[in-house]
């Protein structure tokens, strides 16, 4: 169509051009089409920084193997005390080698088997306290933002809570009711949910007027659906970022609690319980690798989740996409 | 001005008043065993009760409540049971006080300095090496607990610096590692803040013009710059004392401080439970105190701040 050229003007009149064009509704569609996604875009700038990138495919495959480690062959059991074989007494801080990995603890376990299962401990603590700071602090928050008859009542909460130290709190909170998993994790959600709240509350506050909410609100949509869908997309970014940040939040809490005494049970390995067990024998030079390895691998997973939350909160603003 | 003041220090005090009541009725629910230290095992049942009632343990709640406030107006925290048996908490806390005082003032003092001093240093040097190295930093002290850096701390850099391990009040060297590993984390947190606030106001129009007209880049920076950037860093303030307290515990029973952080952590294994609640009362307090001075500095500052429209949350 139109490329008929005029040459002469008995050719000018071309039959072609006078026909009718055909609707078709793809080609009508193209103009205004773009192949954007927004997860395919967050993807995509997140495994743009290398090393985001790189601690994510570490993070799987720790958490994969965390998971499947007591299965394999040749693993030994984290509560179980080896003897020697010679003189059958406890295999007491024995060295790392090629039977005991990385050594035995001062009671003859296997520390391998021990950081791994407790590897595990503090991930569960780690991802129960950021999945429950996720869930009631969004909860919270969106209605504290969102509902105008509720926003002096949680302020008041918020405004008691918040003075506070969480530490503080933290250790009243296990010291009354005797340490253990449950407890712990307990103690920590009163806290946890504090912090996502209020951002969520100060991101709603600044939206929640905008014209097409309002327009929204006019045609009759209920409260709930105009706060799933109208403000929580604008807040992914943040919560993915408070909820990365939860996790190595809580794992160091643990570690903070072990350390003063309200811990878990020596029954159950975690990285705090080893961390303690470690820094009893610090001062003998031989016995550090009982403080070193704990340590490394809790840096690693504690920077790792700080570093992936933080890139993927750039990632996940739009502003930051192509 | 004068009004804000005075109705934030209502609201303080009401969450003080809260506090000690929430704290007190939890107290209550500890097992009765805390009351009795050694002796629990030789006392028969009546003479358990006996010493409970003479403690006020079971009168009414609402009398219990009264007559714990009565005490505290006056400044008396009750006894302790187990870790000096019969001695009043207070007398306990007058020797512990001055050094956990003194541990966290140097703290605060040391992490603003060196926190804003980094933070200046980052956003001159934007993405160069000192910036990135700056932000190794402050990643590795946010992301790793506390408690696993102290230890590495007092492990090596006692050993390279051949500096005691353990404190002593007469021995100055001993002093220099606890003030500086207390204070890592707020320097981090200041570092973090000055950067983002000097870069952000680099970006400004006032600076471009500044530069047009040929000020120097020093000028520039300390006379324009550095002084916008300041004021957002007194909101900071409070948050870095209860940064520091949480740090007190750790660092001043790792390195033996006779401090109120080591006590927490001793009477807590001994479960001695008025010692805690005094403890716990007293660090809610200085949390307390901290945010209100916090905001009311804040708001002498920054005259920009509407103070009427302050009633939301921070």
């Amino acid at each position: 169509m139109g490329n008929g050229k005029i040459n002469k003007l008995s050719d000018g009149i071309n039959e072609s051009l006078f026909e009718f064009a055909e609707f078709d509704d793809e080609e009508a569609q193209r103009a205004g089409y773009s192949n954007y996604s927004y997860w395919r875009s967050t993807w995509q700038v997140f495994i743009k920084n290398r090393i985001a990138f790189l601690l994510l495919i570490l993070m799987v495959a720790l958490l994969i193997f965390t998971m499947i480690q007591p299965y394999l062959p040749n693993q030994k059991i984290p509560t179980k005390i080896y003897l020697d074989a010679k003189t059958n007494m406890q295999l007491r801080n024995h060295r790392p080698d090629a039977e005991f990995w990385f050594g035995t603890n001062s009671i003859g376990q296997d520390l391998w088997a021990r950081i791994w299962s407790g590897t595990r401990t503090s991930l569960f603590i780690g991802i129960a306290v950021g999945l429950w700071e996720a869930i009631v602090g969004i909860m919270i928050g969106a209605l504290w933002g969102y509902v105008r008859a509720l926003d002096r009542p949680i302020t008041e909460v918020y405004n008691v809570m918040d003075n506070i130290p969480v530490t503080i709190i933290l250790v009243l909170l296990t010291y009354i009711m005797r340490p253990s998993l449950s407890t712990m994790i307990f103690a920590m959600c009163i806290t946890g949910w504090l912090g996502m709240a209020r951002f969520v509350r100060n991101l709603i506050v600044i939206i929640r007027d905008r014209e097409y909410n309002l327009a929204s609100k006019c045609l009759g949509t209920p409260t709930g659906r105009i706060i799933s869908k109208n403000l929580l997309p604008y807040l992914v970014s943040v919560i993915m970022l408070r909820m990365a940040l939860a996790i190595p939040a809580a794992i160091g809490y643990e570690v903070f609690l072990t350390y003063i005494g309200l811990g878990l049970p020596v029954s159950i390995p975690s990285l705090g319980n080893l961390i303690n067990e470690g820094r009893a024998l610090m001062m003998v030079q031989s016995l550090r690798y009982q403080l070193i390895f704990p340590a490394i691998v809790l840096s690693i997973i504690t920077i790792s989740f700080y570093m992936m939350g933080n890139v993927f909160a750039d990632a996940a603003d739009p502003r930051n996409h192509v | 001005m004068l009004k804000y003041s005075l109705k934030r220090l209502a609201q303080s005090l009401v969450t003080l008043f809260i506090i000690i009541t929430v704290v007190f009725l939890l107290m209550r629910l500890m097992p009765e065993e805390g009351y009795f230290g050694q002796a629990y095992e030789k006392l028969d049942e009546a003479q358990r009760e006996a010493i409970l009632t003479g403690m006020g343990l079971r009168d009414p709640m609402h009398i219990q409540l009264k007559n714990f406030y009565k005490s505290l107006l006056v400044g008396d925290l009750g006894k302790s049971i187990i870790y000096r048996p019969k001695v009043p908490i207070a007398e306990i806390l007058k020797t512990k006080i001055p050094y956990s005082l003194y541990f966290g003032l140097t703290a605060v003092v040391i992490s603003l300095i060196a926190g804003i001093s980094l933070g200046i240093i980052m956003a001159r040097s934007k993405s160069q090496i000192w910036d990135k190295l700056g932000t190794g930093y402050i990643v590795f002290i946010n992301a790793v607990p506390a408690a696993v850096y102290y230890l590495f701390l007092q492990l090596y850099v006692t050993d390279i610096f051949k500096l005691p391990i353990l404190f002593k009040p007469d021995n100055t060297a001993s002093w220099i590692l606890p003030a500086i590993s207390m204070s890592l984390g707020s320097t981090a947190a200041y570092a973090m803040w000055m950067r983002r606030y000097m870069v952000d106001e680099l970006n400004k129009d006032y600076v471009k013009l500044a530069r047009a007209k040929g000020l120097r880049n020093k000028t520039i920076m300390v006379k324009h710059i550095f002084r916008n950037a300041f004021v957002p860093m007194a909101q900071y303030l409070p948050s870095t004392l209860l940064y520091t307290i949480s740090g007190s515990i750790y660092i001043e029973s790792l390195y033996s401080i006779p401090g109120m952080g080591g006590l927490l952590v001793d009477v807590i294994q001994r479960q001695d439970n008025t010692v805690v609640q005094a403890l716990v009362l007293i660090y809610s307090s200085i949390g307390i105190i901290g945010l209100f001075l916090g905001d009311v500095l804040m708001a002498m500052f920054d005259p920009r701040i509407n103070l009427q429209k302050k009633g939301g949350a921070r």
